[in-house]
């Protein structure tokens, strides 16, 4: 899945030096995050993203606004049948409300991502920004440290992980899976940050700073920072897309939620083996999950794409 | 260069022993009863369970248990599973299929995304640029747990055109929808790349020498700017090799492929830490080799590059 | 020294009369999302063999935009030839096929670039690049081709051609890059180079080295020569005349000598005064006050006018100020040279 960040790390084409302008005092200093904002307001598939991603946690926060039923109540007499009142995509094999169970599986999906990416975005920040600031022996434990996560590979240590920390049979496994893809997904997000670091670290400003009498924790937070966040920004909302197809990989594998929680891999791995009698269970949560992976991973691109100066 | 080898191979040495521990430690820490879990319903006598017990290492400290391992591995004997079978039949039997299955993929899917990116790469902005770019934007955001199943229902049940399930000796035409499905998930990001590098090769300086030489068309791109920008993708498509051999375990599943991430995946189910940690140490092996030499590789590709 | 006088009638329309290299009236314009940039608005140059014409300018008035649209090798889109012809020896350039006029490139019009570093394909030998020309324009085996290639590096002073022909650009200095450019340049003995801020990345005294290559060269071969820079002091030395450019039109053009001690344009004569001088120590820097403009949005009437000392109402209004004869030879785009040649 470590793929998916590889499109992060991709590089647009370089471009042209821009002509010199002639410089027109009525006009406001651009700055780079303001012409990217003007670039993404623009860009339709900004806009096409981010509607997508606002409605689908507004399916996560107020799944009752979407007309969903209960999606546990599930009555085996109803099994595989066809749609009814507001079970507009009919009913599984243990006879729930397939509708309502792709509506709410919206909330855990999110739930798990978000989450998950904030730690790994805590962690790939303490890590990136501590190897690239310190460097030397620092940045050379912790650059062996991620070499080490990085050997094993992910959907294996993903497995493992989940599966003995959800090994207490009561719970529904958020908490699991949450911390599991949190600790194993910071990786490509600390070697975005710790390169932008030293790409930061060696300009004229920093130094000009450090000579006027700046601390590390300032250089850190208000002149280095700055300047890396945005590639890092992509890096994280990317990973919240390849987050969400995880915990359904997981799920559908069995390890991730579990027990009454609704999750679309629950769903789509319950449909599985039904899938020639009614394959409405199975097409639905998938549409819905693939809609939701797309929307997180355009978002990202449009981000980075509105960052990339060289794609003037 | 020798020194570079050298490094990189105590790095590697490091990063086994720290990997292997790190899954060692998962799979036989805060184990209950393994011997419990490994008989089912059926009670253990005491004696059967002592002698088990001996076997297994499963009284002595745990980093005394992980050296006995160690000690094991590395001088061929991978042990045997809870299920009582020997780790290395079972590898040899899962290996190959798994060999094969993520070749194919790989080879497909390397063709594809080259081909298809250096067109777009060509003619950004085209109606082909486009209509692939969003035909992997797709790819990359279906999960490979929808991907799987729905070309499965699609292809194998519903048109028919392949065959649902490969199974153990599968043929090659068997293995044809699996790997395609495995392939989607390099395929995209490896077309992304080729038209990234593609795309600014093209506006690099050589090639407005190379047209001031008075090259034809076809040479400037299919000589210079290619030769220049397939580096990246091909150190790329070295490191999707070893990916895609663990990345095969819902594939396999899906496809009823009998294969290492089959083979794995049953493995944890099932908390037979011998064969999970037997397994995951050949992927470890597997993928830091592939990562080296797709190291070694670039050096060699670019001249630049050289390592000291 | 191969033939090349087969490959010169085989052009139709070919003068022996006609001047080596005509640009008339040129226009390049680049479209982009931003408006429209009109890079070169009227330009003209004339070249004959032997001699050195310099282009001098600032950064973005349309030099290097003049000397790709000349060679046929402007990005396009966004960059297009709206007007104007390039006449080699009579011949309209623009007006021949592509697969003709790709012929006419580095065998008889060649061109060497800036940065040497960037302009070379870093993942082919030095060998393999000069090779190249032998083998696709004359048809040679690799072994001629290599041979030819060495004796080439000799030509341009590398010492130990034979061992480097293997090397890689980039490990070659600086000065021995821009040299192994040149060789690439001159392979097929074409008539005219133009050289495009040759020196511009260079250590002054490898600069020297350089330029003197150059002179030497051209000689040799009776080539005619096109110095593109910005750079007032490497002109002098070895240009025969000048063409100043500014905001895509040639404002001055003199012999060189001329130009340096009567200039007849104010913006001339501006740069020749922003020449820092020894015996100006402890004064202040002259400099020409606001920025070129840009170019989407050029001035009307006189483009240099929101900057010139010498401007009055005429010069804001259209049309902007023709060529006036100075002299034979002498042109200045200004309403007012006779003042500013006068001081």
């Amino acid at each position: 899945m470590s793929d998916l960040e590889a499109v992060a790390a991709t590089q647009g084409p370089t471009g042209q030096p821009p002509e010199p302008r002639h410089v027109d005092k009525r006009d406001k200093p651009r700055s780079l995050a303001g012409d990217a904002w003007n670039d993404l307001r623009r860009s339709k598939v900004f806009w096409f993203a981010a509607i997508l991603v606002v409605v689908i946690v507004a399916m996560a926060a107020f799944p009752a606004l979407f007309g969903a039923g209960d999606p546990r109540d599930c009555a085996l007499s109803r099994q595989h049948g066809s749609p009814s009142g507001t079970a507009f995509f009919g009913y599984d094999f243990q006879g729930c409300d397939v509708y309502a169970k792709t509506i709410y599986g919206a909330r855990a999906s999110i739930e798990v991502g978000v989450l998950a990416t904030l730690l790994s975005g805590v962690i790939g920040l303490a890590f990136g920004l501590g190897a690239g600031y310190f460097g030397g022996w620092v940045d050379a434990f912790l650059s062996r440290f991620v070499d080490i996560v990085l050997g094993i590979p992910f959907l294996l240590a993903a497995i493992v992980l989940a599966k003995r920390l959800s090994s207490d049979p009561t719970n529904n496994g958020i908490t699991a899976v949450t911390v599991t893809l949190g600790v194993l997904g910071w990786t490509t997000a600390a070697r975005i940050m710790r390169s932008s670091v030293i790409a930061s670290k060696n300009q004229d400003y920093v130094a000009a700073a450090r000579m006027l009498g700046a601390g590390p924790a300032r250089l850190m937070m208000r002149h280095i920072l700055p300047n890396s966040i945005a590639a890092f920004i992509v890096v994280l909302t990317i990973l919240l897309g390849t987050n969400i197809a995880t915990e359904a990989t997981l799920s559908f594998l069995g390890i991730g939620l579990k027990g009454d929680a609704v999750s679309w891999g629950i769903a789509i791995s319950e449909a599985g083996p039904y899938v020639r009698v009614a394959p409405a269970p199975l097409i639905w949560p998938s549409v819905f999950l693939a809609a939701t992976v797309l929307a997180f991973i355009m978002l990202g691109d449009a981000i980075r794409d509105a960052f990339d100066p060289k794609l003037r | 260069m020798f020194r570079y080898i050298v490094r990189r191979l105590l790095q590697m040495v490091l990063t086994f022993f720290g990997a292997t521990f790190i899954v060692y430690a998962l799979m036989f820490a805060n184990q209950d009863d393994p011997l419990q879990a490994l008989a089912g319903e059926r009670p253990i006598t005491p004696n059967v369970r002592a002698v088990l017990t001996e076997r297994y290492h499963l009284d002595d400290p745990f980093l005394l248990q992980y050296w006995y391992y160690m000690k094991g591995l590395l001088t061929g004997d991978f042990g045997t599973s809870l299920t009582q079978r020997k780790i290395w039949d079972m590898m040899e039997q899962a290996w190959p299929v798994t060999i094969r299955l993520a070749l194919m993929a790989i080879v497909i899917a390397a063709t594809v995304a080259v081909v298809a990116g250096v067109i777009s790469g060509i003619r950004r902005g085209s109606v082909f640029d486009n209509v692939t770019l969003v035909i992997t934007l797709i790819l990359l955001s279906l999960p490979i747990v929808v991907l799987a199943p729905i070309a499965q229902l699609i292809f194998g049940i519903k048109l028919g055109w392949f065959p649902p399930t490969a199974g153990a000796h599968p043929s090659f035409y068997a293995l044809l929808l699996p790997a395609l499905v495995l392939g989607s998930l390099v395929i995209a990001t490896e077309l992304r790349v080729t038209r990234a590098s593609v795309a600014e090769n093209l506006r690099s300086d050589y090639v407005r020498t190379a047209r001031a030489k008075g090259l034809t068309r076809k040479r400037v791109i299919g000589v210079h700017v290619l030769r220049n920008s397939l580096i990246p993708v091909v150190t790329l498509i070295g490191v999707d090799i070893g990916g895609l051999m663990s990345g095969a375990i819902v594939t396999e599943g899906v496809f009823n492929i009998p294969g290492v991430g089959f083979n794995l995946f049953r493995g944890i189910r099932t908390e037979d830490g011998p064969l999970v940690v037997g397994f995951v140490s050949i992927l470890v092996i597997v993928f830091l080799v592939v990562n080296l030499l797709v190291d070694l590789l670039y050096a060699a590709l670019d001249p630049r590059i050289r390592y000291e | 020294m191969t033939n090349i006088t087969a490959q010169i009638d085989a052009l139709p329309g070919l003068d022996p009369h006609a001047p080596l290299l005509e640009v008339t009236n040129l226009h390049v314009e680049f479209r982009t999302q931003y408006g429209i940039s009109r890079a070169v608005n009227g330009a003209n140059f004339k070249l004959a063999p032997g001699e050195t014409l310099a282009i001098l300018g600032e950064s973005g008035c349309g030099k290097s935009v003049t000397a790709q649209a000349i060679m046929g090798i402007l990005d396009s889109p966004p960059g297009f030839v709206t007007q104007g012809e390039v006449k080699y020896r009579g011949v309209d350039l623009q007006k021949l096929p592509e697969n003709e006029r790709r012929k006419v490139r580095a065998n008889q019009i060649a061109m060497i670039f800036q940065d040497a570093l960037s302009a070379l394909n870093p993942v082919f030998t030095v060998g393999y690049q000069l090779g190249e020309l032998f083998r696709v324009h004359r048809g040679m085996s690799r072994g001629d081709a290599k041979r030819r290639s060495v004796e080439l590096l000799d030509q341009v002073k590398i010492p130990a051609a034979r061992a480097r022909i293997g090397d890689f650009p980039h490990q070659f200095s600086g000065g021995m890059r821009q040299r192994v450019m040149i060789a690439m340049a001159l392979a097929l003995d074409p008539e005219v180079l133009i050289a495009d801020e040759p020196t511009t990345a260079l250590d002054v005294t490898v600069q020297a080295q350089i330029m003197g290559l150059l002179a030497e060269l051209q000689q040799q071969r009776n080539m005619g020569l096109i110095l593109i820079t910005h750079d007032m002091g490497v002109v002098a030395d070895v240009a025969d005349r000048i063409s100043v450019m500014y905001a895509g039109k040639v404002v001055e053009e003199a012999p060189v000598y001329d130009i340096y001690a009567r200039p007849a344009h104010p913006y001339t004569k501006a740069l020749l005064e922003s020449i820092p001088r020894l015996d100006k120590k402890g004064q202040e820097l002259n400099v020409i006050r606001g920025l070129p403009p840009a170019l989407t949005a050029i001035p009307k009437g006189c483009a240099f006018n929101p900057r010139c000392a010498y401007a009055q109402d005429a010069c804001r209004q259209d049309p902007a100020p023709p060529p006036h004869i100075v002299a034979p030879g002498r042109t200045a785009r200004c309403h007012f040279w006779t003042e500013v040649i006068g001081e």
